[in-house]
């Protein structure tokens, strides 16, 4: 099979960016989406030209790095999958596949398809972990999680961080992913000490990050390569207003010395 | 010659890391936040070093060359991570995780660490709980552990498929505090391209930014290279495509030797390689042999014939039948190897005969289809997107791939190389797997070098430096490592010849595979040692690498990683040639029993191999670290 590819190609940041179609050489249906673009790479760098940049790495859906909106949808056609898993059996052959990088303010494009998504991390340093020093944690089992809620916790940690959700929102909002990081640590019981002041705190982050609101079309969980749920977003939101009605609980125990 | 001491404290093995730790040296708090250290890479030992030695008051610089510490490749492992809690009161220990993991490693292994390991694995899983990792339960609420490769007993705790991901959020969310707090600053898209030596000590590295291609110089007080294994030699193995052998190789040719480089993993359950076009090799979790059976067609004639239609009298359970004891469940090397030799006999499975099942109809019958979805979803999953097949209703087909790599950097018993100041963690050194790793086990040394062993260690060589002295980016020795840097990435741009990095790349991984793969011979070790030098050269004369240096340059960084692959190559080949036995992975076809079973040399290869560079077109120098075991006995490995 071949295919006819349009490709987004932009030098950097500042320059702008724009289409340039490629025919492919033969191809193999097994081959993955991501062997496709090496094969048109290995072409374009024996004739000397620049291939491609596109971000991947562990090419089996779990390292978050591949990104690409495939005829406009965030990983390609197939649901709970990442771009790496996605084959060429499931285009056709003489199909015009139109490739472009994630957008939203929020994610700069470096290079062609690579685009920064460090404020996915910096919303991390906020908040998203359980403040525990190395060496001073009891025996791992002295407290019991029953095993409904390390599932659900589970469920949401699944996360790999790829930015998909914020790539299909029309908003640019990275709720889910923000929602999925409190819910983990949020359901379970070593996370409950920091519990609000995490969600308040990962939240606030999000927003000086620049992205959007959610009003809950759902296109997050749509293209989620690991089916993290909507649901999440609704707990988060809870944890979110019940922790501006606690208010700071630091300055709150200062006020009342 | 290198002078190589591994500084095992005395008295007996399980007091050790007990009486080492009493006797470390301590630095105040006071003087601790003087001390910079640079941790590059941040997997599970990267990442966990970090964040430890910044709680502990040092400034710590930590460097990836991914977009984020998130994506290290410890990420991709699945199944578990072992740890002797014996919470399943089925008789496990710290003695019988200590004595399974040298007995996997074919006695190839320092007893000494691979004792402190197991001592550590228990705080591993507490803290990792801690951290909010979410382990598998039992309904009333307290950790499940399945079964791994090489134990008798059920050790490994696990979330679902996905426990390297888990493991590595806990670690990157224990880092993620620590950069919060201004103790660790983190560079991503910055790869190391070389190590700075200044009066024999590590002083530094410069760093690529992949971004923008400037080149930085960075100093320290000590260097802390986390940087994972060198599987990606072989071109297809179930590595990230990124991973690579740039900073170990750089710091070996700084002075740093490289032990046991020959001993590789090759894992028995991967999906079997489908065409050229092939960028990676995706591995099917080891947890699977503790419900699915391998087997293959008694006969030829049946290899074409649907497995369901081939009836159960037909059907050669090779493993159950050659190791009886442990069945399904004997270490990577015996399955991989017993995988290779039904394929060779022609009873192979699927595209060029080259696979075998793994079948789980007798689990499904067992447990029902609810219960194998739960400890097995995501892999089936995974097995569906990849072949197209529903691995439910036909048994999985799969063949061995490379893995891991049990060789790396030499490092004492404080983790440090024989350069002092360049401490080695993880998968990056060679320390506690021996000749072959057992399942479960690369997740708990990653996490237990960079967690508890090297913040504890690394005041022994810190309090012997004075920070105030730490040599400024300044320094010749700077200037000239930056400067090399800088002409090899210009020769690799300036070179315009006619073959890509990857088709090299591919070239010498098949070499690899074929010569230095699942079995080995003289003849073929001889070949390739021909053949990669002159493949070596025919790479500095005709790659073509497009684009500058001065921008984000994906052929180039591939390039540079392709150039040390190349010299690394030959190391492993000379390594492999020059062991004249059988063991764990490395399996010599002139050195076997006549059952086909390793013979290993205890008379005359009971040592650490470690290659020390002596200069380019000059052959390392080869240095013996013997390996005295103290309260194990050598004995014959056998799973029967």
């Amino acid at each position: 099979m071949k295919v006819t590819l349009k490709v987004w190609r932009q030098k950097d940041a500042q320059s702008p960016g724009r289409f340039v179609t490629y025919v492919t050489p033969e191809l193999n249906p097994n081959m993955s989406f991501l062997e496709m673009l090496d094969v048109v790479n290995e072409d374009l760098i024996r004739r000397g030209e620049e291939p491609i940049a596109f971000d991947h790495d562990c090419r089996e859906g779990i390292c978050g790095t591949c990104s690409l909106v495939i005829n406009g949808k965030p990983h390609g056609p197939h649901r709970g999958v990442t771009t790496c898993q996605t084959y060429m059996r499931s285009f056709k052959d003489g199909d015009t596949i139109v490739i472009e990088p994630f957008r939203a303010r929020a994610f700069p494009v470096i290079k062609d398809l690579i685009v920064d998504r460090s404020a996915l991390d910096r919303i991390m340093w906020a908040g998203g972990f359980i403040s525990v020093r190395t060496g001073s944690a009891p025996d791992a089992n002295t407290i019991p999680v029953p095993k409904d809620v390390a599932e659900r916790a589970m469920d949401a940690a699944q996360c790999i961080g790829c930015g998909a959700c914020v790539a299909a929102c029309k908003n640019a909002s990275a709720m889910l992913f923000v929602a999925a990081k409190i819910s983990h640590l949020g359901l379970l019981p070593q996370g409950q000490p920091e519990r609000y002041r995490r969600a308040r705190a990962m939240i606030e982050q999000m927003d000086r990050e620049g992205f959007g609101a959610c009003t809950v079309t759902g296109s997050c969980e749509a293209v989620c390569p690991k089916g993290v749920s909507l649901e999440f977003i609704a707990r988060m939101n809870r944890d979110y207003a019940v922790a501006l009605l606690k208010g700071d609980p630091i300055q709150r125990a200062a006020a009342a010395i | 010659m290198a002078t190589l001491n591994a500084h095992i404290p005395s008295g007996p093995l399980a007091m050790k890391w007990t009486r080492h730790r009493n006797e470390s040296r301590l630095i105040s708090p006071a003087n601790k936040r003087k001390y910079k250290v640079i941790v590059v890479g941040a997997g599970l030992a990267g990442a966990s070093a970090a964040a430890a030695l910044a709680e502990l008051g040092y400034e710590v610089h930590n460097f990836v060359y991914h977009d984020s510490p998130r994506r290290a490749h410890s990420v991709a492992a699945q199944g578990g991570i072992n740890a002797a809690k014996n919470y399943q009161n089925d008789g496990d220990s710290v003695w019988r995780l200590f004595y399974d993991t040298i007995k996997g490693g074919d006695f190839r292994a320092r007893e000494a660490n691979v004792y402190r390991l197991a001592e550590v694995s228990v705080q591993i899983i507490d803290h990792c709980v801690a951290l909010g990792v979410p382990f598998a339960r039992e309904y009333g609420g307290l950790l499940d552990n399945r079964s791994f490769g090489g134990a008798q007993v059920s050790r490994t705790f696990y979330a679902r498929g996905q426990t390297g991901q888990q493991l590595l959020l806990g670690a990157y969310s224990a880092l993620c505090r620590m950069i919060a707090a201004g103790a660790v600053k983190s560079y991503t898209h910055c790869e190391m391209v070389d190590l700075v030596v200044v009066d024999g000590h590590a002083k530094g590295i410069i760093v690529r930014d992949l971004r923008t291609g400037r080149i930085s110089r960075h100093n320290a007080d000590a260097v802390v290279l986390a940087t994972g294994g060198y599987a990606n030699v072989y071109y297809l193995s179930t590595n990230a495509l990124n991973s690579n052998a740039t900073a170990i190789w750089r710091a070996y040719k700084r002075g740093a030797c490289f032990a046991n480089p020959c001993f590789t993993q090759i894992h028995p359950t991967c999906i079997p390689v489908s065409g050229t076009y092939q960028s990676k090799l995706t591995l099917m979790s080891e947890s699977l042999r503790n419900d699915g059976r391998l087997w293959v067609p008694k006969r030829r004639e049946d290899c074409s014939k649907p497995p369901n239609e081939i009836p159960e009298s037909d059907r050669d359970y090779y493993l159950e039948r050659m190791y009886p004891a442990y069945g399904n469940l004997c270490p990577r090397d015996i399955a991989s190897r017993a995988a290779k030799k039904v394929c060779d006999e022609g009873r192979g499975v699927g595209p060029g005969g080259r696979g075998v099942y793994l079948d789980f109809s007798d689990a499904i019958k067992r447990l029902g289809v609810a219960k194998v979805r739960e400890r097995y979803g995501n892999l089936f999953d995974m097995y569906r997107e990849i072949t197209g097949e529903d691995a439910y209703q036909v048994p999985m087909r799969i063949y061995p791939a490379v893995h891991y790599t049990m060789g790396g950097l030499w490092v004492d018993y404080n983790l440090m190389s024989n350069l002092p100041g360049l401490f080695v963690i993880g998968e990056a050194n060679f320390s506690d797997h021996g000749a072959n790793r057992l399942g479960a086990s690369a997740l708990m040394q990653g996490l237990a070098d960079g967690f508890f062993i090297l913040p504890a260690t690394i005041a022994n060589y810190l309090a012997t430096v004075n920070p105030a002295q730490r040599p400024s980016t300044d320094h010749p020795a700077f200037a000239e490592a930056e400067a090399e840097v800088t002409t090899r990435l210009r020769r690799l741009l300036q070179c315009r010849g006619k073959r890509t990095p990857t088709e090299f790349h591919r070239e010498l991984g098949q070499l690899m595979w074929d010569y230095c793969g699942m079995s080995r011979n003289r003849a073929g070790l001889e070949l390739a040692l021909r053949r990669i030098p002159e493949l070596r050269e025919e790479f500095w004369h005709n790659v073509n690498v497009p684009g500058e240096a001065t921008t984000l340059n994906q052929a180039l960084e591939k390039a540079n990683r392709v150039a040390d692959f190349l010299e690394l190559a030959e190391l492993m080949c000379l390594d492999a040639l020059h062991r004249e036995e059988s063991c764990g992975g490395h399996f010599r076809e002139e050195h076997q029993l006549p059952d086909g079973e390793a013979k290993r040399d205890d008379e005359h290869f009971a040592y650490v191999a470690a290659w020390e560079y002596a200069g380019p077109d000059r052959a390392p120098v080869l240095n013996r670290e013997p390996l005295v075991y103290e309260e194990v006995r050598m004995t014959t490995r056998s799973y029967k």
